[in-house]
């Protein structure tokens, strides 16, 4: 709970503060603490990937990106409230979408109906890895890692081909004027 | 920065224990938590850290930018010649345990593999767009 209201107040934080650099900051705080969350939830793994990419990657490729740009928030242009009403209206359909979600922890949930309880059971006799969400990970759900491996190639690739492809345009334009020199 | 004398030797001292770190994760997450994913962005952190601290130069004469955009296919390929080669041993797409007479190993040696190209790939992909972004910056 106390994890929760300091991402409350780090999210107040990001709204509020004009300065980009303590906002990329502040994102990177937020990302830490949602890595508490998910250790309270005894879910490592997915806690050390929130810490490495969420806390320490995106936050030093922000400060890239900051690098290259104004590090002060532009004032908005428009009035608040559409963008206001539009988050409430969204905030509201989601919450009204948990009350259809099971009670938390019950143990009658519909993920453990079905393959769940197989894998426990089965991972370490099929598989003889210990470590069940890296059976379920690499083995039993492989076609859907090679799909994550697939995202992370792709999106890799459009950034690189975005950041390059303007760079060596601005190269050609500074030869050519040195031609034209 | 490249004159700091009490950063360069801490980043001295971490950056081995970082890779190491990465190594562990990345080996180990058959027993502990991790794999590929988080072992390929600590791995690409070190190698941030360390163009951060010594410039970006002497980062990419232990990476370089050719290889580090090498490796962003690499993992994938890797990852998807396993599945073939499952094929080949007369399993499915993916299913490790042809790869071995027995089962259970070739379960083994397929997940390794299959995190190793994880590893390639996203360690590959975050070097390569820092790379990127610093070489815009100038």
């Amino acid at each position: 709970m106390a994890l929760l209201t300091l991402m409350a107040v780090v999210t107040v934080g990001v709204v509020r503060l004009r300065s980009l650099f303590a906002v990329v900051i502040l994102g990177g705080i937020y990302s830490f603490l949602m890595a508490s969350v998910m250790i309270v939830l005894d879910a490592v793994d997915v806690a050390m990937t929130e810490a490495s990419v969420g806390a320490g990657i995106s936050t030093v490729l922000m400060l890239g990106v900051l690098h290259m740009t104004k590090t002060q928030e532009a004032d908005p242009v428009h009035t608040p409230v559409l963008p206001l009403l539009v988050a409430c209206a969204i905030a509201a359909a989601l919450i009204f979408g948990t009350w259809d979600l099971p009670p938390f922890g019950v143990a009658d949930q519909p993920v453990h109906q079905r393959v769940a309880d197989r894998y426990l059971a089965q991972s370490i006799a099929e598989t003889g890895v210990p470590n069940v969400v890296t059976s379920v990970l690499a083995s039993y759900r492989g076609f859907d890692t090679l799909g994550e491996t697939t995202v992370i190639f792709t999106a890799g690739i459009g950034v690189l081909l975005l950041l390059k492809g303007r760079h060596k345009s601005k190269d050609s334009d500074s030869n050519s004027r040195r031609d034209e020199a | 920065m490249r004159k700091d004398l009490i950063l360069r030797i801490a980043a001295k001292l971490i950056l081995p224990f970082i890779l190491l770190f990465g190594l562990y994760v990345q080996f180990h997450g058959d027993y502990g938590p991790g794999g590929g994913f988080q072992a390929g962005v600590i791995a690409a952190a070190m190698i941030i850290l360390y163009s951060i601290i010594f410039g970006i130069r002497s980062a990419q004469s232990v990476i370089s930018n050719r290889f580090a955009e090498f490796m962003v296919p690499l993992g994938v390929l890797i990852y998807t010649s396993v599945g073939i080669i499952t094929m080949f041993g007369g399993g499915n797409f993916l299913s490790y345990s042809a790869l071995e007479h027995d089962p259970v190993k070739g379960q083994h040696l397929g997940i390794m593999l299959v995190e190793l190209g994880v590893f390639i790939t996203v360690a590959g992909t975050m070097i390569a767009i820092f790379y990127t972004f610093v070489g815009r910056g100038r």
